[in-house]
């Protein structure tokens, strides 16, 4: 049994790996994808690939990106990950304007509506804030240190989120715990008022987003979960409003075949702009399944499962601009190095959202695609890409993801065993 | 008493379990994860099995009663045992992390409850990491009295964020504490004393008691003379160090 829990330790490392994740400029000028320690960007106005610059102590990211987000003006670009940097680029330029250090691995990111801070959480659970008062959009940011703003106790952040007013900042972690705090005035000296804690997810929460519509302003939280339940909250009062097994419905899609599953985890989630619609990734379902929320009755219901046909292709990560109507999905991993250098990825895009022309939603081919082949060469990393590694890529980040937020059952044998070996308690015999 | 001839845990002259079949190790890691099952949500925990008396006869007494005293860390239940007698309406409960020691003062409840019947019907205890579940047992502002008595120390400089009290951690306990419930925190350990006070002082929901409140408080003499702990303290004649903090509500 020993042997076993060593080697658990060793493979531990090889299979640590990042989803490929995607994100779309607000207005739909650009899109940027991450994989590993590469960053992607294509312009859509120049219609070309961005060449990042990065004039910063450090260029460039070292390690594997974990988070990703363009500010709500789209003047900003910020990324951050497992190599402990931040960094915020200048959507104009793509110049990298600022490289802020951190402690531990960053997990999540988030910029407050006004674009004036961008907070940041890592590992250990803490939630650090950088202020870009004074940025006008062309100089570079010296030595700029993130202030402790709040923490979750010791456990890993995994979504880090503004409400739609910007009052509150919403954090999530792998406890099943969701956390709105009142974001306030001097945030450098942290937030200490905490609004209210959305309880009721039984797995790791692992993606939040809002919805909201100009007759809800202040919106509802919508947050997904290793519990494969997406669940629908009033951050005021912490409530639970509505579930949805998203799992269940993406298990019976899968059933038809190969071994079960015991629950799916909730990968992504991304909501529309009208604020009725929500896309939802999940693990192992070749598609995404669309739920709509009712925000008078304040409920969810599946409305559909778009299907990605002849190709398996599992969402790692969606992203949308608030304008197109465009549902973007990347899958990919950051190093099985077994396969390829730089690592691929593979972009799909879903269309037919728009209220104007209510068709089904169909997921483009390659050839219609804006921007087309240069776009893909520049995300993907390739124009093709052989469908098998995105098969070896959905299953390695489903084991990354459960090693590293699933907590780990010992049975009572397995943890008596372990006490055994230690040397400050003599078990009677 | 016919039980405790076949349990010899409990002793056989007063009925209380006795602490030599309850030794546990002194210090326990609050980082490492928990095996033991915790409540999704406040509204998950039922705690019928906790205050049988109280929620049985809730037709009289106000059936929406909640848990208004929190002893974190409450090891032996020493401070417990003498709050429940001086605030015999108010339901308190003790959070501890070591198994063996919320083993040990549930048997003493029990066997306290036997020997003075009606009495110490309004204590219990969880075993439960504070730092981490908090939420999870309590409302927001359902509390009104939060008690740290005689926390771990944890020397090392990078065991710190293993301290119960520190800066981000009163943010959850000023969710917990209603606006005017009373922090109390005592130690034995001049540098820890020094820290708790530090990030008391230095939060902005909390305000420190003046000398005068800190004078009419029946429970603040209780901090030095209760527990267990502080009776040893009290016993090698050690110094002890103490911080009283009310929450306010933020200034604007």
């Amino acid at each position: 049994m020993e042997e076993t829990l060593i080697e658990e330790g060793e493979t531990n490392k090889d299979i640590e790996v990042a989803p490929a994740l995607i994100a779309v400029h607000p207005t739909q000028k650009s899109v940027a994808v991450a994989v590993g320690s590469d960053l992607r960007v294509f312009d859509f106005q120049g219609v070309s690939a961005v060449s990042l610059v990065d004039d910063t102590s450090g260029p460039f990211h070292k390690d594997s990106i974990r988070a990703i987000r363009y500010s709500a003006d789209g003047n900003l670009f910020v990324s951050a990950g497992d190599d402990k940097v931040v960094k915020i680029w200048s959507t104009e330029s793509w110049c990298c304007i600022c490289t802020v250090p951190s402690e531990k691995r960053v997990s999540a990111v988030a910029l407050s509506n006004d674009s004036l801070y961008v907070c940041f959480a890592d590992k250990f659970g803490v939630v650090w804030v950088v202020d870009l008062d004074g940025f006008d959009g062309n100089q570079m940011l010296v030595n700029k240190k993130a202030a402790p703003l709040l923490a979750h106790y010791c456990s890993i952040i995994t979504s880090l989120e503004f409400s739609p007013d910007g009052r509150f900042v919403i954090s999530a972690d792998r406890d099943f715990k969701i956390r709105v705090t009142v974001f306030p005035k001097k945030p450098l000296d942290g937030a200490h008022e905490i609004q209210s804690f959305c309880l009721g997810h039984t797995e790791f929460v692992s993606c939040l987003d809002f919805v909201f519509t100009s007759d809800y302003p202040q919106g509802f939280l919508v947050s997904g979960s290793g519990d494969s339940t997406v669940r629908l909250w009033d951050i005021s009062s912490g409530s639970l409003l509505d579930t949805c097994e998203v799992g269940a419905k993406a298990e019976l899609l899968e059933s038809n075949g190969k071994e079960e599953e015991c629950s799916l985890a909730i990968t992504d989630l991304c909501t529309f702009p009208d604020g009725t619609l929500i896309a939802v990734a999940t693990q192992s379902l070749q598609g995404i399944v669309l739920l709509s929320c009712d925000l008078s009755t304040r409920t969810l219901s599946i409305t559909r499962v778009v299907s990605i046909m002849g190709e398996a292709f599992i969402p790692t990560s969606l992203g949308m601009s608030s304008s197109a109507g465009l549902l973007w999905m990347v899958t990919g991993v950051s190093n099985l190095h077994r396969f390829d250098n730089p690592p691929l990825a593979r972009v799909r895009i879903v269309s037919g959202f728009e209220k104007s022309s209510p068709g089904d939603p169909t997921v483009l081919e390659d050839n219609e695609i804006l921007g087309g082949d240069k776009l893909l060469e520049k995300l993907q990393g390739s124009v093709s890409v052989e469908e098998k590694v995105f098969l070896a890529a959905a299953e390695a980040v489903k084991t990354a993801m459960s090693n590293l937020l699933v907590k780990k059952q010992y049975s009572t044998e397995k943890r008596e065993f372990r006490k055994r070996a230690r040397n400050d308690r003599k078990i009677k015999q | 008493m016919l039980e405790n001839e076949a349990n010899p845990t409990l002793s056989k002259s007063t009925g209380l379990p006795r602490k030599r079949f309850y030794r546990a190790r002194a210090h326990s890691n609050p980082l490492s994860d928990s095996h033991f099952p915790v409540p999704t949500s406040p509204c998950h925990v039922d705690f019928s099995l906790h205050y049988p008396q109280f929620c049985s006869s809730s037709d009289q007494i106000d059936s929406s009663k909640k848990i208004q005293f929190a002893d974190i860390g409450c090891g032996f239940g020493g401070l417990l045992i003498s709050l429940s007698t001086l605030f015999p309406d108010t339901l308190m409960i003790g959070m501890e992390l070591r198994d063996k020691v919320t083993e040990y003062v549930k048997e003493r409840i029990l066997a306290l409850r036997v020997a003075n019947p009606g009495q110490y019907q309004n204590i219990s205890v969880v075993r439960t990491n504070s730092m981490k579940y908090i939420p999870n047992y309590f409302e927001k502002g359902q509390l009104s009295k939060m008690f740290f008595l005689f926390p771990d120390p944890h020397f090392k400089e990078k065991n710190h964020r293993r301290r119960v009290i520190s800066t981000h951690l009163l943010d959850e306990y000023a969710y917990a504490l209603g606006v005017g419930g009373i922090i109390y925190t005592i130690t034995d350990v001049e540098e820890l004393g020094d820290w708790m006070k530090a990030c008391l002082e230095s939060h902005p929901m909390f305000e420190a008691l003046t000398e005068e409140e800190l004078e009419a408080d029946p429970v603040v003499k209780l901090l030095s003379s209760a527990t267990e702990e502080s009776q040893k303290v009290a016993r090698n004649g050690g110094q002890t160090f103490q911080a009283v903090y009310r929450r306010i509500m933020p200034a604007a």
